[in-house]
């Protein structure tokens, strides 16, 4: 008696279930496992409709996901989920001090924007930048030990939360606004050195009244710059609303003369697809383009602030549950059996696993050394001595 | 004649010029150059040697620089190296630190360091705390520079010295270049120099000429950071200055000499580093120390060499306390009388040395 696919899929899924109420997770595991001949290798999904300003076209409505990808993205989009909930966890264990900015909510702006980049790309952020530190390559180990302040962290414990960098990644920077000039510096080194590379400068929608922006913008414009101008948009500025900071919340309109996108933040396929066409722009000399992502976080400015004095919970909640990135991926993936529940659950297993033993790490490994305190002020330099606190404590600094 | 003329520019009398003429010591193939030429040449060897430095800021294009110190550039390495920028300090600091962080080696010229001022979270936060912040994976090779301190009528709003401000930083070196020896070495290390340079130039300088030994006219002579140099040989007091009051402190050290008084006089060429090292020596020979800054006393130069003079050896040496010469505590005034008098004089230093020594 043959089986039909479908019956025999249901058996599977049935026996499976009964053994995962069970012991060895591995069993289950491996009578769950099906081929990937099971799965729909690619899809094509409706993407919201850019809004475009100065441009005559705009980024496809229509955006092809592979189950490979898919896949990737989803994790990616995990990591930086339960990284962030874990700086939360440890920052309330007070293992993590000072500042800590944490994107949940906006994980689609990171993992789309990197899907539509090169890693030979550039990108630069401000201080709200974990998930970016990682989409460019830096581990959750290295960015969890740099919070805690740790010999393991990234920049060696030497610069925290907001001061992580990594190859074609400058940070990580703390100064509200000042990161865009300085994408647009690397944009001028990218068109300088006659590369075809772009650089994605971000800013959230509080900058964007900075008047170094419109600066940047200018010189950006002028010179035809190849940078992607990107705001942010989560539609807070720490407390202040977008209505209550800026006489014109329509910041994809802002650089005036320069053509603008709205993106759906939420959605990592219109990130995606939207990413691509400005940077194919820029690509072509035709730069530089500003893209306003509208998103949201979930938790409040920083560790410091609940997040309803200003906002209410209703609001957070309704995001959740209707615009939540992860979940729009995942109902996509399903619905169009891309993936099963099973893996997906077995890939948020792993990722809790990856981020538990990252923290283990971070609140394991010791703190650096002193002889360490100088080190790095200058690069490629003779050592030097150092005024320490007292004027016979001559410390040493190597580059 | 060129000589005549670099005295008339700079105001000070002929007498002292040809008396300071006798201390440098005569070499080969000396040759006169203004600062001005020799930031030019600077400028334009570094351009040649090195592709990715590019030079950027307001008017240095086809204007040839407003003081005239890019001129000839534009001409020689086009639009692509030598950047006109629009009058957005700020946004072009920042876009120049950018560009270091991703691979070249721009020189930011700001028009007068007073509108760095408008840039300067640019240069402190994101330019000279980033190699520390980093932990040495991101460096910053820029150079800054442009004129510093005060010129002759531009008022309250253009003058300020930046010295002080600049030098409190770590992660920064800032240089402050007397000669046209100074200016051309020191601006060419700064270049090749892989961090963070404030480069401090003085407008009333550009146009005074000296004579440049043979070894200075290399395309490879750098000075080197950090070390200041003894200008005058002098057992009887030390006098230190940067920028334009080293020429004043050599000027007073002639009138002193018809006295008998030696003084040693030291250029400190770097502010940060500062070379304790030098001055410590110098103090440990002759006894007394007297410094003389253009900016304003509180939390100066002078200051910092006091308090370090006092932690170090140098202290038990000291026959005299150690006496500041600055300018006045008081926003410039314009008129050209009460502008003289904000500023330190020949007669300031010279009272000073006197007092010192008890004289």
């Amino acid at each position: 008696m043959r089986l039909s696919l479908n019956s025999m899929r249901k058996m599977l899924t049935i026996i499976s279930n009964v053994l995962k109420g069970s012991a060895s997770k591995n069993v289950a595991r491996v009578v769950a496992a099906r081929t990937y001949a099971d799965f729909t290798a690619e899809a094509t999904f409706d993407v919201k409709k850019c809004d475009t300003h100065r441009l005559d076209d705009a980024p496809p409505t229509k955006s092809v996901l592979t189950r490979e990808d898919a896949l990737k993205y989803y994790r990616t989009m995990q990591v930086i989920r339960r990284m962030e909930l874990k700086a939360d966890q440890l920052y309330k264990q007070k293992i993590i001090r000072g500042f800590c900015h944490l994107s949940d909510g906006q994980e689609a702006c990171a993992v789309g924007i990197e899907a539509g980049i090169k890693p030979t790309d550039h990108l630069i952020t401000a201080y709200r930048a974990h998930g970016y530190t990682y989409t460019r390559g830096v581990s959750v180990r290295e960015i969890l030990a740099e919070l805690t302040g740790r010999r393991g962290g990234c920049a060696k414990g030497k610069g925290g939360s907001m001061h992580m960098y990594a190859n074609n990644f400058y940070g990580g920077n703390g100064i509200v606004g000042a990161q865009v000039p300085l994408g647009a510096g690397v944009a001028l080194a990218c068109k300088y050195l006659d590369t075809d590379q772009v650089c994605a400068t971000l800013y959230g929608d509080g900058a964007a009244n900075q008047g170094q922006i419109f600066e940047a913008y200018n010189m950006a414009s002028l010179w035809k710059l190849p940078c992607i101008f990107i705001c942010e948009n989560n539609k807070y500025a720490m407390g202040t609303s977008v209505e209550r900071s800026s006489a014109s919340t329509e910041y994809y309109k802002r650089g005036d003369f320069i053509p603008g996108l709205r993106v759906d933040g939420m959605d990592i396929l219109c990130v995606k697809e939207a990413t691509k066409y400005a940077a194919d722009l820029c690509r072509a000399g035709k730069g530089p383009i500003v893209m306003e992502l509208q998103t949201y976080r979930y938790h409040g400015h920083s560790m410091s602030d609940p997040g309803v004095s200003y906002r209410t919970r209703e609001e957070i909640q309704e995001v959740r549950s209707k615009s939540d990135p992860i979940s729009l991926l995942k109902d996509r993936m399903l619905a169009n059996n891309m993936a099963s529940v099973e893996e997906l659950k077995e890939i948020d297993v792993q990722v809790r696993k990856e981020i538990e033993e990252a923290a283990q790490f971070a609140t394991t490994d010791p703190e650096p050394p002193l002889e360490e305190l100088c080190n790095h002020i200058f690069n490629n330099d003779a050592p030097l001595e150092v005024r320490g606190t007292l004027p016979w404590a001559k410390l040493k600094s190597i580059s | 004649m060129a000589l005549l003329k670099s005295c008339v520019r700079s105001g000070r009398n002929v007498f002292a010029v040809i008396l300071r003429r006798e201390f440098h010591k005569t070499a080969p193939a000396l040759v006169q150059v203004t600062v001005r030429d020799a930031l030019t040449q600077a400028m334009d060897e570094e351009l040649e040697r090195d592709e990715r430095v590019f030079l950027l800021g307001e008017e240095v294009a086809q204007y040839d620089g407003a003081y005239k110190v890019s001129r000839g550039l534009w001409k020689k390495y086009g639009d692509k190296r030598i950047i006109d920028t629009p009058i957005t300090e700020m946004g072009f600091a920042g876009i120049a630190v950018g560009s270091a962080m991703a691979g070249l080696r721009p020189i930011c010229e700001f028009m007068t360091f007073n509108f760095s001022m408008q840039a300067i979270d640019q240069i402190i936060n994101s330019a000279a705390k980033t190699s520390y912040m980093s932990a040495g994976l991101q460096s910053v090779p820029i150079v800054f520079r442009g004129p510093n301190g005060h010129s002759a009528g531009v008022a309250a709003q253009h003058s300020q010295c930046f010295a002080a401000w600049y030098g409190h930083c770590p992660g920064l070196k800032v240089l402050s270049p007397w000669s046209a020896e100074d200016a051309k070495g020191l601006l060419k290390a700064a270049i090749r120099d892989d961090n963070p340079v404030v480069f401090l130039e003085n407008e009333l300088l550009y146009g005074v000429a000296f004579e440049v030994s043979e070894e200075a006219q290399s395309k490879d002579f750098v000075v080197p950071i950090g070390k200041a140099k003894v200008e005058r040989q002098g057992t009887r007091i030390t006098l230190v200055s940067h920028s334009r009051y080293v020429g004043h402190c050599l000027d007073a050290a002639a009138v002193l000499a018809k006295e008998g008084i030696e003084c040693e006089v030291i250029n400190l060429r770097s502010i940060r580093p500062l070379d304790m090292e030098t001055i410590e020596s110098s103090v440990a020979k002759t006894n007394h120390l007297v410094t003389v800054e253009g900016g304003w006393p509180q939390f100066g130069v002078g200051a910092e060499i006091c308090a370090r003079i006092m932690e170090g050896p140098a202290f038990n040496y000291l026959d005299a306390p150690v006496i500041r010469v600055t300018g006045v505590d008081i926003p410039m005034p314009y008129a050209k009388i009460l502008e003289d008098n904000s500023v330190p004089q020949i007669k300031d230093i010279i009272f000073s040395v006197k007092k010192s020594l008890n004289i």
